[in-house]
């Protein structure tokens, strides 16, 4: 073996070692800590974990997660699929109908969030619509209403993660073989059947990638949110992601934030075992 | 006939949907061009009575816009030159040589990338701050490095595994080494891959934000995407800067989406298929 080669894979592995793994082990031995950041780490074991169950903005975080894995997740997969389905074909136009879908993507969410601050401001944008349909009684202050938040920041979320389920699932539409609709179109299959029947089980490589890229990102989601709301107004908009950061690094208890990204690991463990579990299958 | 008046129903329904999600992105375009006294009297949410570039002029120099997104491209550029050199790198070694132990290592290094930021971050600070890099752009760019290194190189590991056999023995017939190989068979081969991740990850870093509030502190040296944020508190409802300073933003990554529109799109399909 050539030295050269070792050292070829040896010092990319040792920068993600000092920059990933070591921080990673560090990270959970620091959730079992109660850390102020200045004296020494004092050793807690479970405790907070143990304390989640008291916190009330614990829970509440949790919910909203649990909450936008359920509507980010679920919408954008039903949106995305359901776009990549219209615009499949490659005909005159569709170019076009998926460059417009596809633009935000390309936006941060920073950005992404301010411009659908401008859209919600009072005065606003969606504010003049519902008054000119002569719904102006439901307009409230959208980010500022604990109602109303949450709804408020998955909007644009969905708003830039649809264009991109999009992409993966036309890059999976392309790669079913046409010879199996039209085998289905001889039996007389509808288009409904043959999305039912064939798409659908033909996706399932992709269907997969979906669900372990939509639970991954929305378990990380925390641009979004703390771009538009920061968690609030009175927490109602908090996700874990956002609660480990202010208690990270606005209420410095560097042990209890450790924890609460443990928690935020656990959840997403199952989906990343599948996930390399699938890779490696492939790699044999 | 009912085909033609499906087909013009089917590009007025989707004209639809395009512009409406096209209409957010442009209604901030238009308002910042709007002068302070047009939205004051007459409201975010009516059409435009001004016409002014001197929100882009407040974004951009009081702001300093300007030097945010210097930072931006400081901080980008090296980051991304970096770790597709070094993933490029191991991916060679591992997909190309019987490195010991190489499926462990391509898994940890996957795994690194997988896990969620939120458990690195509390010990990434204090690293930072302990070897004296806290509020350095040198900080912010080793982060992304390290961060990403994990996926590209398993993307580029299977691209490379894919190449045949015999044009590296024909080189080394010919008398290359493995890093003759390397530089001058197998990176060439492996271009495609390389501009589908470098457009890929130019955005991802370009549109970092956690990284970059855990890593820098002092505003003259945040990159855009963070430096947007505190652009928001500085001109307090001063919604038409906000709004040009926002498409300032947005710029150098649509710019790279236009330009390498093909590579960014089958990257992200990368994976998609498999």
């Amino acid at each position: 073996m050539s030295p050269l080669i070792l050292a070829f894979v040896f010092i990319p592995f040792a920068i993600e070692a000092v920059w990933v793994f070591w921080p990673a082990l560090q990270g959970f031995w620091l959730s079992l800590t109660d850390w102020d950041g200045l004296s020494a780490p004092t050793f807690v074991g479970l405790g907070n974990f143990h304390d989640m169950f008291s916190d009330p903005i614990f829970k509440t975080a949790l919910k909203n997660t649990a909450i936008w894995l359920v509507l980010f997740g679920g919408l954008s997969v039903i949106g995305g699929f359901g776009m990549a389905l219209l615009l499949q074909k490659e005909r005159r136009g569709v170019g076009i109908y998926r460059a417009a879908l596809f633009t935000p993507v390309v936006f941060s969410l920073v950005v992404t969030a301010l411009i659908w601050r401008v859209f919600y401001q009072p005065d606003g944008l969606v504010d003049s619509v519902l008054r000119g349909v002569g719904l102006g009684d439901f307009i409230r202050p959208w980010l500022a209403d604990p109602d109303t938040a949450l709804y408020a920041v998955i909007l644009p979320a969905l708003w830039r993660q649809i264009g991109y389920v999009m992409v993966l699932y036309l890059a999976g539409l392309k790669a079913v073989d046409p010879a199996l609709y039209e085998a289905a179109r001889v039996d007389g299959a509808s288009a409904w059947q043959r999305t039912l029947y064939v798409t659908i089980p033909q996706l399932k490589g992709v269907n997969s990638v979906v669900l372990s890229v939509i639970v991954i990102d929305s378990l990380r989601s925390f641009d979004i949110v703390w771009s538009m709301t920061r968690g609030g107004p009175y927490h109602s908009s908090e996700l874990l992601s956002t609660y480990m950061y202010s208690t990270a690094f606005q209420s410095t208890q560097l042990g209890y934030a450790s924890a609460i990204a443990v928690v935020i690991f656990i959840l997403a463990l199952a989906v990343i075992l599948g996930y390399l579990i699938r890779a490696f299958r492939e790699e044999t | 006939m009912t085909q033609r008046l499906k087909t013009s129903g089917y590009h007025l329904a989707m004209g639809l949907v395009s512009f409406l999600w096209i209409a957010p992105i442009l209604w901030v375009v238009v308002i910042s061009f709007r002068s302070f006294d047009d939205v004051a009297a007459n409201g975010l949410g009516s059409l435009p009575h001004s016409f002014t570039f001197s929100t882009y002029k407040s974004a951009w120099q009081d702001a300093d816009e300007f030097r945010a997104l210097i930072n931006s491209l400081v901080v980008t550029i090296p980051a991304v030159v970096l770790s597709l050199g070094f993933a490029s790198m191991a991916a060679y070694g591992l997909a190309r040589y019987n490195v010991p132990f190489r499926r462990t290592v391509l898994l940890l290094m996957l795994m690194g990338n997988l896990l969620p930021p939120q458990i690195l971050l509390i010990p990434i600070s204090r690293f930072v701050e302990l070897t004296g890099y806290f509020d350095t752009l040198i900080a912010l760019i080793a982060v992304h490095v390290g961060f990403g290194l994990g996926f590209y190189t398993f993307v580029l590991h299977g691209f490379m595994r894919d190449l045949p056999r015999e044009i590296q023995e024909a080189a080394t017939i010919d008398g290359a080494g493995p890093g003759k190989i390397y530089a001058s068979v197998i990176l060439p081969l492996t271009r495609p891959a390389l501009a589908a991740l470098g457009a890929l990850s130019f955005t991802w870093i370009f549109n970092d934000l956690l990284w970059s509030i855990t890593v820098i502190r002092s505003g003259e040296k945040m990159p855009v995407t963070p430096a947007l944020l505190g652009l928001q508190g500085q001109f307090v409802s001063s919604w038409n800067v906000i709004a040009a300073g926002t498409v300032i933003a947005a710029v150098p990554t649509l710019a790279v989406f236009l330009r390498f529109q093909k590579h960014f799109v089958s990257g992200l399909a990368i994976g998609a298929v498999k």
